[in-house]
């Protein structure tokens, strides 16, 4: 008996097992809450060093690109995030790893065209669409009158 | 005890935030690489409707550390050179907002990838 | 000489001997239930290359080099090597056999390379167009990883369905030595795709094709599962374990007692986190060079049906959202020659 596309596909779905949501979840809230527990950590520690209240949440952010960017080189990164999940991918430190990741890996095909151009293979997109989004709400403001 | 409400609350929302991320990931088909890109443009949004900036004052690094963060400060540096700079400022602001984030990942990225051998998986 | 019996099955009328067979496989491998089985274990994933290319045209050269050493032969008395693997334009085989200096001729067939190679192999021995024929394939975690999904250090989330590319290599010299193992038949699957999109979901991208090319074999020869010791498929995993043996019973046919899957023997799947199992040209070819073979040859088993799977998808083709088509090619191996 022939197995059509449609049969076949409700076939694979109940042969698939799903995710393990119920683990996954509370486990990327717990890391992700964490990393931003440490964010916060590091800005009221520069503020306390005397750095303005306007630069310490960017110094904190440029220390967890560096934390992310060191572990993801000590191939720790990968570890925590098969775990972490979004709890690892979501904050600054997923942008870290994912400009990182493919510079370490590409680097084998050149300075150039390996490191140089691949950096951006995962992460890019993020800036492309994000400086897109805020270029539009920028003349949408401005044409609209709204500050 | 202020200090540890801090913490408290920079918990809970970067908490929340990531675990929205992990719904997005165990029951849809989006990529991580999407999430990424859906996070980012809803911060922008957000903040350009004006709900990121409570958060932000609410949750301190539990709304700038995730990357819809990252969205909220392209579209809080884009609304403050319109302010100052007006059209031009739509396509200063933003870049000019989170060059720091985007220079020291592109500078430790470069660094570190010189520095580190590639790894193994087990 | 072979005999065609139909469009897709072929006898080898001669039932030429598979010579020597060896394999060899990394660490992870190595650490798996059929660890002790392997003829050389590199705890070095990387075979002490520069690069996961280099690392993996090491292993696949390293690897004929031992079958052919087995078989008390040199290079130069290799009249055809068929061979391939998953990299682009596979180089993990040219750049792995460049060296060999053996007449070469290439093949894709993602993770069925095994099956293909030997069957091309094994005909042309059948028909005395060659003495001694070489099938080889190999595969590894990280050139593969690094190619088809991300680089290893970025930190992603493997679904339950994914299965784990081995870093393993096995490779086969045929000739008509007149000892078992013995090749007898093969049948050369045709394209499947049933619409499977998910590329984390490989094995149930493969088992219609599986479930055509054992249907076909076991109709061609008049052959019952019964017939078999086992039936081995190359690397469907649980997913598509399941799913062939669902399929394969809707046609009246069950396989459920003999068969068995390289992808769930490799690995330990409770101890190893690799989800849903093996993958991987290395994986069906190391599971067959390392551990089935030696079975044959024994008197173990003594007749299998070896059901090499692949998914003929691409990077480029999955980023374009179209499905991933699957290949199954069987080749009956036994310990008697009629």
């Amino acid at each position: 008996m022939a197995v059509d596309k449609i049969e076949y596909d409700k076939m694979m779905k109940k042969a698939s097992p799903n995710s393990k949501a119920y683990i996954n979840i509370p486990l990327a809230f717990i890391i992700g809450g964490l990393i931003c527990v440490l964010g916060q950590f590091l800005m009221t520690s520069y503020e306390k060093l005397g750095i303005s209240t306007y630069f310490s949440g960017t110094v904190a952010s440029i220390t967890l690109i560096f934390l992310s960017a060191l572990l993801t080189g000590l191939n720790l990164y990968d570890n925590i995030a098969k775990h972490g999940g979004a709890g690892t991918l979501v904050p600054i430190t997923g942008f870290a790893n994912a400009v990182v990741a493919p510079a370490l890996e590409f680097k084998a095909e050149g300075l150039i065209l390996g490191l140089g151009a691949k950096l951006f293979t995962i992460a890019g997109p993020v800036i492309v669409y994000g400086v897109t989004a805020s270029v539009i709400y920028g003349i949408i403001i401005y044409i609209f009158k709204l500050v | 005890m202020e200090i540890l409400m801090e913490y408290g609350k920079a918990f809970l929302i970067g908490g929340i935030i990531c675990a929205i991320g992990q719904v997005l990931i165990d029951y849809t088909k989006l990529s991580p690489a999407r999430i990424l890109v859906l996070f980012v443009v809803l911060g922008v949004v957000l903040s350009g409707i004006g709900w990121y900036q409570p958060l932000v004052d609410f949750a301190g690094a539990g709304a700038t550390v995730p990357l819809s963060g990252f969205g909220h400060m392209l579209a809080k540096g884009v609304k403050e050179a319109v302010v100052e700079d007006g059209l031009i400022g739509a396509f200063t602001g933003g870049l000019t907002a989170t060059s720091a984030g985007i220079a020291a990942a592109i500078v430790f990225g470069l660094v570190i990838a010189l520095i580190f051998k590639p790894g193994d998986k087990s | 000489m072979s005999l065609r019996l139909s469009q897709n099955t072929i006898i080898l009328n001669t039932s030429p001997s598979i010579a020597s067979y060896a394999s060899i496989v990394g660490k992870k491998e190595g650490e798996g239930p059929l660890g002790k089985h392997f003829d050389f274990v590199n705890d070095d994933n990387t075979f002490g290359e520069s690069t996961w290319e280099k690392s993996e045209s090491r292993l696949q050269k390293d690897t004929v080099s031992k079958a052919i050493s087995k078989a008390n032969l040199v290079p130069a008395d290799i009249d055809f090597i068929f061979a391939g693997d998953l990299l682009n334009q596979c180089v993990g085989t040219t750049f792995g056999l460049r060296e060999l200096e053996i007449p070469f001729i290439g093949l894709y067939g993602a993770c069925s390379t095994m099956a293909e190679s030997i069957a091309m192999a094994g005909i042309f021995i059948d028909n005395d167009v060659a003495i001694n024929a070489a099938a080889v394939t190999s595969s590894h975690f990280c050139s593969a990883e690094k190619q088809f999904r991300f680089p290893l250090e970025y930190g992603g989330q493997r679904t339950p369905t994914s299965q784990w590319t081995a870093t393993a290599s096995g490779a086969v010299v045929i000739n008509k030595k007149n000892a078992p193992p013995f090749i007898r038949a093969v049948t050369i699957g045709k394209i499947m795709d049933l619409g499977v999109v998910d590329v984390n979901n490989m094995g149930a991208a493969m088992a219609p094709a599986a479930h055509y090319t054992i249907g076909k074999h076991l109709a061609d020869t008049g052959k019952s599962p019964d017939d078999f010791d086992l039936i081995l498929t190359g690397d469907l995993g649980l997913v598509g374990s399941d799913l062939l043996i669902d399929l394969l019973n809707r046609d009246g046919t069950d396989i459920s007692e003999n068969h068995n899957d390289c992808g769930l023997m490799l690995y330990d799947l409770d101890e190893q986190d690799v989800h849903a199992g093996g993958s991987g040209c290395g994986c069906s070819a190391s599971v067959l060079c390392g551990y089935i073979l030696d079975q044959i040859r024994d008197g173990i088993l003594s007749d299998v049906l070896f059901v090499a799977t692949g998914a003929l998808m691409s990077p480029t083709t999955v980023e374009q959202g179209e499905s991933i088509p699957g290949i199954a090619h069987a080749i009956h191996i036994s310990g008697k020659s009629e």
